[in-house]
């Protein structure tokens, strides 16, 4: 049994590869793309900001009164809370959360769009018609997702530090001053670096992998279900298994 | 050019085989259908000729040109003179009538927007839907959806005319329109027309030549007028087929 389902995750990935590499192929004209590539902009950056902003703030309050609260000796200065919570929101709060949480709301929507297009017989219609289905739908979502990424993520960042000012001095455990001087005090312009190649590398994963799952269903509304579901799970997994490897290798 | 002719053409799914050897030569101006009961490989045959199905042998002539061997340019230029009608419409749900119908001409021409327009308000209207460019898909009925489908399958002029069960789950006035629609515009534009369905009632309107399927084999093929002529000495199966619907005494 696990034999199985190893060579079915090695088969998987080699389809997943493959139609990577189809997705490269037949390119259309550029308008056609520009339009697409437009669409999944608004759809994937502008109308996931109110929920990327709600989440870092609370994300830059929680860190900020947890750290306050493990800080318990009065030989450290309250400035370090600043320091600890900004640089767990460069380095993994803002790329990651927000990866994690971005995989729910557009890895299940890439998945049940071009699935649900599967089942409808729209892919078909693609290809009768002589159209790479496989260029035409997912590179748009690509180019969009390495695109929208790092600005949700740098607009993250921003967001965990107002979170943190605002919990800090409501709280009294440390004021902006102090935040700030905190936060500057351990930062480096490659940490910034890091977070958006783990942008980039995130949003990759949930534009490949989610339009892959829905690429290849069978069935009908059902499969189509829980292909979103398997999108969104292995997204996850692809993400945490990446931030892992990304910081082994580049810290 | 417009003759289509396939030899041979056989498909597995796993171990199973659906189609067995099949061939037969579909004429331009003329519907040529595919009938047979459900899951005997209809769908499965066009989408094989279509090119959405890659069968383990045979041969799809477009024309000259075997369509399985061809070269992607050839291949391309095939698909800009085919245009199918899907079962279920398969109209893009994010795109308006209007958009769906332009999408063909929109990547196959580098024609101006007005130009575009004009050929999207001809076919809408050749349909019998002008005007309802701005709606979307969900809100059409069934059977503007395929009247849709027809229009964006129309839009490029295409030699090659595939339809599969288009009046399938349609009443049957809608199911006659569509049929008529079929009839005319195969008759106004020459096209090689191939209709799948298991709607005997439009097969014997429209169709000209008939392939029978029956579980993967072609059973019987012939023109209309010889169907007629030979109904006393049909294969058991279409014989049965052709008497369960009633239309047939």
């Amino acid at each position: 049994m696990p034999m199985n389902l190893l060579l079915k995750g090695f088969e998987d990935f080699g389809q997943y590869l493959l139609l990577l590499r189809r997705s490269f192929t037949g390119l259309l004209r550029f308008r056609l793309y520009w339009e697409l590539w437009t669409h999944e902009q608004i759809h994937m950056g502008r109308d996931s900001l109110f929920l990327v902003a709600i989440i870092s703030l609370f994300v830059g309050a929680v860190t900020t009164v947890q750290t306050a609260y493990q800080i318990v000796s009065p030989f450290i200065p309250k400035s370090t809370i600043g320091a600890i919570v900004s640089t767990s929101a460069i380095l993994e709060l803002a790329p990651t959360v927000t990866s994690l949480v971005l995989a729910g709301r557009i890895g299940s929507s890439i998945a049940s769009q071009i699935g649900s297009m599967r089942v409808s017989e729209q892919i078909d219609a693609l290809e009768v018609m002589g159209i790479n289905s496989a260029t035409y739908l997912i590179l748009p979502r690509l180019f969009s997702a390495i695109v929208a990424f790092p600005l949700l993520v740098i607009y993250a960042c921003f967001i965990v530090h107002i979170g943190g000012i605002i919990a800090g001095a409501f709280t009294g455990a440390v004021n902006p001053t102090q935040f700030a001087i905190g936060a500057r005090s351990f930062f480096e312009g490659f940490q910034i670096t890091f977070m958006l190649i783990k942008a980039v590398t995130f949003g990759f994963i949930i534009s490949t992998v989610s339009a892959y799952q829905g690429y290849f269903v069978r069935g009908g509304a059902l499969e189509v279900g829980k292909s979103s579901t398997r999108a969104v799970v292995v997204s996850c997994l692809m993400i945490l298994v990446a931030d892992y490897v990304l910081a082994q290798l580049l810290l | 050019m417009s003759l289509l002719r396939i030899e041979g053409i056989s498909k597995w799914f796993g171990a199973t085989q659906v189609l067995y050897d099949i061939s037969f030569t579909f004429y331009p101006g003329q519907i040529n259908m595919i009938i047979g009961p459900s899951g005997c490989g209809k769908t499965v045959l066009l989408k094989c000729i279509v090119g959405l199905i890659r069968p383990e042998t045979g041969k799809v002539f477009f024309g000259d040109v075997d369509f399985l061997k061809a070269s992607s340019e050839q291949k391309r230029s095939i698909l800009k003179n085919l245009g199918m009608l899907f079962q279920s419409s398969a109209l893009f749900d994010s795109m308006t009538v209007g958009e769906n119908v332009a999408f063909p001409l929109r990547v196959f021409t580098r024609q101006p927007e007005k130009v575009i327009q004009d050929r999207v308000a001809y076919c809408l209207e050749r349909v019998g839907l002008a005007g309802i460019q701005a709606k979307y898909p969900a809100e059409l009925s069934g059977g503007m959806k395929r009247r849709v489908g027809l229009a964006r399958a129309i839009a490029l002029n295409p030699r090659y005319l595939f339809c599969d069960e288009p009046n399938s789950g349609l009443d049957p006035l809608t199911a006659r329109r569509i049929d008529e629609l079929i009839q005319e515009i195969t008759q106004e534009f020459q096209t090689t027309t191939v209709v799948v369905t298991h709607d005997l009632k439009s097969m014997l309107d429209m169709g000209q030549r008939i392939l029978f399927l029956y579980q993967g084999r072609a059973e019987w093929q012939g023109t209309r007028t010889q169907l007629f002529r030979e109904l006393e000495a049909l294969p058991p199966n279409l014989s049965n087929f052709l008497h369960a619907s009633g239309l047939i005494r």
